[in-house]
This record gives structure tokens, sequence and C-alpha cells, in this order.
């Protein structure tokens, strides 16, 4: 079924696309995208803020305690909701405009509009983070925003259905390619799931804790199908992209995609496993996320089967270790979430920090990183110029993948142990708080190590958009292209040498 | 274009189908749950749920919101042989649907970096207690990693002050204050501990069964 010349792919669309039609097509999303880029990061950086703020109160609660504007419940939605809204969901739709274009062989429609559509989304991220910090939050978690920011917010993306479908419709290129799916799936998922869930909660639509429900068939989807679609999307067309071959194989990318439609959506009630909810709702919960095994493992099977042979090239572009190791932690945090939804391990993870270090595993180690990899990739092809130091991209590199990992393995076990300690009655609950102390610690000084990568980045693309690197000179790689090929021809040597004995 | 339809068609299916078996249809369930008449052991009846009153605990529940108390405490007691929520003390009984039918919205909770407050208002019924502990948790609670919500009141040190007619005036134990100090706690602060006297999941139901 899956020969190589069915296996279709970004290269062999661009293989015989013209280079200067690829390059009107990277001018026409330069503002644009890059516009959304920019404020992405500004939002990271922000939130970043926040979230340190936030998990230092965990710890020590003395710090910053006068001031009600950064009282730990206000700090922590206020660090979600910049990082979802302003973060994610920014670099994630500069992305996805610019793989569209990409993709349809268009030239980006409509730029007024998207711009206009970019400063207004600022505004409402900003607007919404004050509201929360003065009080005005709604306490709904992912949902924090007050209700007229969100429908509001969630209405900018009627603009972008009409234009993916006008995209689509008017596309040059006749081959629909995966990420399209995916990309044209999640502008569609989004809205509804974000002003059907304002809507359910806010008004009596919903009944009780069916509002609970509500909430976590949002919050999970926002995730599953709007973030995971983009990243997915990304790493489909980018692994292929750089390392110069087909993706494995068409078909099972596309079984991945239905699936993921079909599951992902059920899924959300395992957040209320042993809630006050009717048996079979929680039931229908975890049997959604046992079967997200489906679309996870062809994933990785497709993405593994790309990758093989090629892990070498990690060493070298930035854009494929960021975007590679997001794709991994897709894989381990899909497992993980299918795992948690289990009765027995929910038992002791759940009201944990267990549970946030899934979260983080999901929205930062992979979709952040792969929307790293996607802008080291992107920004230079729209800017016409290069990143300026790849020292830098290291430092962003090694902070945030350690400081990931640190963050997650700290608060896994950290929380698994809270959880054990919780499940037995003789353990007063007030050591359990003394206990977790040290777990706590062990968060903000990853989610330091975590700010000081994304520092380094922001320095990088403020350079970057003020045109400080250099063009038409060789990319910039971990290892330059003369020393790769210099490695690569004395490898090759001392394999041939040994051929000979 | 044919395919773009059908993945529109396909993506909307899938979403929509969701949000009738997850939010929806529960929620008719739960629309059939009127309050309940509950018989007291002296004969007397009692509606249950019953909705927060509008003077102080509904206010009350907009300060739990505001200061973001889901954050770290839930308000859901988990069933018997499931964790270890009733043998802490955290409830008589699990949490059931009817509990929540009136709550609008409820707060579940997802974290318990605090203890559950599903039956705060049983299990801490004096007052007193709830405005020291929010004044500063580390005189009811030494140890805790909770804010401080000093804000919510007014803090006179020295002499004891004369606050405006029925308003409360609570004194510091000296062990956590060097100077004689008193507390009177602003209107949000009565607010929120209306509310938070209000939480119980009282009655036995027969559903608990």
């Amino acid at each position: 079924m899956n020969t190589p010349s069915q296996a279709k792919g970004p290269q062999h669309n661009f293989d015989t696309m013209d280079v200067s039609v690829r390059a009107d097509i990277d001018r026409s999303c330069r503002e644009v995208v890059l516009l959304w880029y920019a404020s992405s990061v500004f939002w990271l950086l922000l939130g970043s803020v926040l979230a340190l703020v936030a998990s230092i109160k965990l710890h020590t609660p003395g710090f910053l305690a006068g001031s009600e504007w950064l009282t730990f419940g206000r700090v922590r939605p206020a660090h979600l909701n910049t990082m979802i809204y302003g973060w994610a969901s920014m670099s994630g739709m500069g992305t996805l405009l610019w793989l569209m274009a990409r993709l349809c062989k268009l030239p980006l429609p409509w730029r007024e509009g998207l711009m206009i559509a970019g400063l207004y989304w600022n505004g409402m991220v900003a607007i919404g983070t004050w509201q929360i910090l003065i009080g005005n939050g709604t306490s709904i978690e992912w949902l924090e925003f007050p209700w007229w920011i969100s429908i509001p917010l969630g209405a900018t993306f009627l603009v972008v259905i009409a234009l993916s479908i006008k995209m689509l419709r008017e596309r040059r290129e006749k081959h629909l390619y995966v990420s399209q799916w995916y990309l044209f799936g999640s502008t569609i998922w989004f809205p509804f799931l974000y002003i059907g869930a304002t809507i359910l909660i806010h008004s009596p639509a919903a009944v009780g804790v069916a509002k609970g429900t509500a909430n976590w068939w949002f919050a999970h989807n926002v995730l599953g199908l709007w973030l995971t679609p983009i990243g997915l999307a990304s790493a489909y067309y980018f692994i292929p992209k750089v390392l110069g071959r087909p993706i494995h194989s068409y078909y099972l990318s596309i079984i991945g995609f239905w699936t993921l439609a079909l599951f992902y959506n059920w899924a959300g009630t395992h957040h209320l496993i042993g809630g006050p909810l009717p048996a079979w709702l929680v039931t229908v919960g975890t049997v959604g996320s046992m079967m997200m095994f489906v679309p996870v493992i062809t994933v990785a099977v497709n993405h593994h089967l790309t990758m093989v042979g090629n892990f070498s090239k990690l060493r070298v572009s930035p854009t494929l270790r960021f975007i590679v190791f997001g794709a991994m932690s897709y894989t381990a945090v899909s497992v993980q979430g299918s795992l948690t939804a289990l009765r027995t391990v929910n038992e002791t993870g759940h009201f944990t920090h267990y549970t946030i270090a899934h979260a983080h595993l999901g929205v930062y180690s992979f979709f952040t990183m792969i929307a790293f990899g996607s802008m080291y990739y992107v920004m230079p092809r729209l800017v016409e110029r290069e990143w300026i130091s790849s020292r830098l991209i290291k430092v962003h590199f090694w902070c945030c993948a350690i400081g990931i990992l640190m963050y997650w393995v700290g608060l896994s076990i950290g929380g698994w142990l809270q959880g054990t300690w919780m499940n037995n009655p003789d353990i007063p609950f007030m050591d359990i708080v003394r206990r977790m102390i040290p777990y706590l610690w062990s968060r903000s000084i990853a989610g330091t190590l975590m700010t000081i990568g994304h520092f380094a980045f922001g320095i990088l693309v403020w350079k970057m958009l003020r045109r400080e690197g250099g063009w038409l000179v060789d990319p910039t790689l971990f290892v330059s292209r003369k020393e790769a090929a210099a490695e690569a021809s004395m490898l090759k040597a001392i394999s041939d040498a040994g051929v000979d004995e | 274009m044919n395919r773009i339809s059908l993945i529109m068609a396909g993506v909307f299916a899938t979403v929509i189908a969701s949000l009738f078996g997850l939010v929806l249809i529960p929620s008719m369930q739960f629309q059939q749950m009127p309050p309940k008449e509950i018989f007291a052991a002296d004969g007397s009846t009692t509606m249950y749920p019953v909705a927060l009153e509008d003077f102080r605990e509904a206010p009350g529940k907009e300060v739990y919101r505001s200061m973001g108390c889901v954050y770290c405490h839930s308000q859901q007691v988990r069933p018997e042989g499931f964790g270890a929520d009733i043998d802490r003390g955290w409830g008589q009984r699990r949490s059931v649907p009817r509990d929540y039918v009136l709550q609008n919205p409820p707060y579940l909770g997802t974290m318990r970096t605090g203890p559950d407050l599903a039956n705060i208002g049983v299990r801490q019924p004096t007052e007193a207690w709830h405005y020291l502990h929010l004044y500063d948790p580390q005189i009811t609670s030494p140890g805790s990693v909770m804010p401080s919500f000093k804000f919510l009141f007014q803090t006179t040190v020295g002499k004891e002050p004369t606050p405006p007619l029925g308003s409360l005036v609570i004194q510091l134990p000296e062990t956590s204050a060097s100077e004689p100090t008193w507390i009177v706690p602003s209107v949000r602060a009565i607010s929120l501990v209306a509310y938070l006297k209000s939480l119980a999941q009282k009655y036995e139901l027969e559903e608990v069964q």
C-alpha cells in the first residue's frame, strides 16, 4: 500500500517549485507572520515572569504577599492565559499562516486584515490578563478571561476560517498535504470550542456539574484540537523539509488525523475521575483516553521512520533538534496522558503536582519546543537575515531542554509522593505541605532555567527583527556546513579504511 | 473541493458529538434533579441543596472566584475506597451531582495544595478561626503555604479601634503579634467567610448508596 511514489511530502512538492515563487510567498507573509511571532515572544517572556512569581509563592508564600493583584490565585491563571492565548496561540497562528501559504503555493491574502487581527488579538489578551489580575477572572481553568473577552477573541477565527477555506479552494498545489488537514481542522475546532464553552459556562445552558464537564471538554481540547494539530502540522512539514526526504507514509498520517479527531474530544472528563459525575461519563473519558493510543502510535511511527538514518542531523540543525524534541515529547505526553486516565493511576496522580508536570510536558515540551523550531526555520526566510548567534541558540535549547526535564522529573516524583501521602489518612495534611517544599523549589529552579532560555530566544528574535544577522551566507547551524562536511568526509575515510581491512 | 467540505463535515461532526455526549446530555440529566425534601429526625423538613443567600454568601462566592481559591482547593469528596477523603474527615459521604445543581458554576477544582473545602462550613464553624486564617494562615496553621489575605482587613496596632457599628473587631493572639494588634474584616472578608461557612454537603442522599 505504501510504495515510495505514494508517500508524498512537502519535499515532493517543492522540488519543482520555482525558488522565486517561494521567495514571493515568503515575502507576502513577512509583516503578518512577523507581527504574530513578535507578539507571541512578548507574551512568552511576560508569561515566564508570571510563572516564576507563582512558582516562588508556592514555597515562599511571603513573596510579594502584600499585593492583591499578585496573589497566587491570580498570578497563576494570568500565567496560564498569557501562555496559551498570548504565546502558544499567537506563535501557532504565525506558523499556521505561513504553512498555509507555502503548502497552497499562494501568496498570503488579506494581509491588512490579518495585521489588524493580530493587533486586536494582542489587545484582547492584554485586557483579559489585566482583568484576571484585578480580580475579574472566572476561576474556570483555561477559560479565565471574562466572557466579554473570550467571545470576541474566538470570533477572530471567523476571519481565519474564511481565509483557510479561500486558500484551500484557490490553492495552486492540487495535492493536500497532511499538515493542511491538521491546520484546517484546528481553525474550525478552536473557535467552536472556545465560544461554545464560554456560552455553556456563563449561561444556564449547562447545569451544575455539566459546567465542570464543559470546562474540561474545552480545556483538554485546547491542547488536543488546537495546539496539537498545529504542533503536528509543523512536525509533519519541517521534519521532511529539513531532512530533504518525504514523510514515511501519507496514509498513516491521514489515519492519525481522523483517529485524533474522533477520540481526543472524549478524553476531557478524565480530569474529573472520582468526582461527582455519573459513572458512565467518567468511563467515556477513560475510553477516549485509551483510544488515543491509536493516533499517537501512528504519528510516532511515521515520524520515527522518517527520521531513521538521519539522527546525526540533530547535531546540526536547530529547527530539527527543537522539533524532534517536541515530536518525541508528544509521544511521551500522550502515553502518560492515556495512562493517567486509568482509575488506579488517577487515584494517586489527581489533585497533585503530577498533573501540573503532565500539563507542562504537553504544552511546553511538545508544543512550545516545536513552536521554537518552526520559528527558527521561518523567521530567517521572512526577514532575509540569518540568526545572529548559534551559541545563543544553543543556550536557548539547553536551558529549555534541561529546564523542562528537571521540571517534569521533580514535579512528577513530588506529585506522585504527594498523592500517595494524601491517600494515607495517617499522614497529617500539614506534613504533606512541608514535605512538598523541596519539590516546589526544584520547579522554581527549573523555571528560572527555562526563563533564561526564553530571554536568550528573545534577544535572538529582537536582533532578527532589527535585521542584524548576515544574509546569503551559510545558515546559522549548530555545526557549520564546512565543519559538518569535513567531519563527514573524515568519518567516511575511517569507515572506508575499515572496509579495506 | 469535495475533500475540503468532507474534512469540514468530519471535523464538525466529531466535536459536536462530544459536545452532546460530555456536556449537553449530562446537563439534561442534572436538570431533572430539583432540590429534594429532607425529613429530619424531629419531624421537620428541609430542602436540599439550598441556594446561597444574596446578602453575604453569594457575594462571598464572588470573592472566592476573584481570589482564585480554586487553584489550590477542591470542593468534591471522593468516594470511599478511592483516595482517603472520607478518612481525612473532608466529608461524611462522597459528593454527587445533586450537591451542585444550584451552583453556577461549581468550583470542583483539580488541585489540593490545600485541603478540600466541600464541607469546610461543618469542619471549621467558628468565624474567628476563618478570619485569623485568612489574615495570616501561619497563625492558625503554622507551615502553611497559603497566601495571607491581609489586604481584606484593616489592621490597627496599639489600641483597639472603634469600628463602625456592627462590624467585627478581632485581636490577634499575642504569640503572633509583637504589639497588641486588632483586625477589622472588610465586607469582602465577611462575605467570603459567610460563603465558606455555607459549604456543607451534609445530608445523606439515597443516590449515594
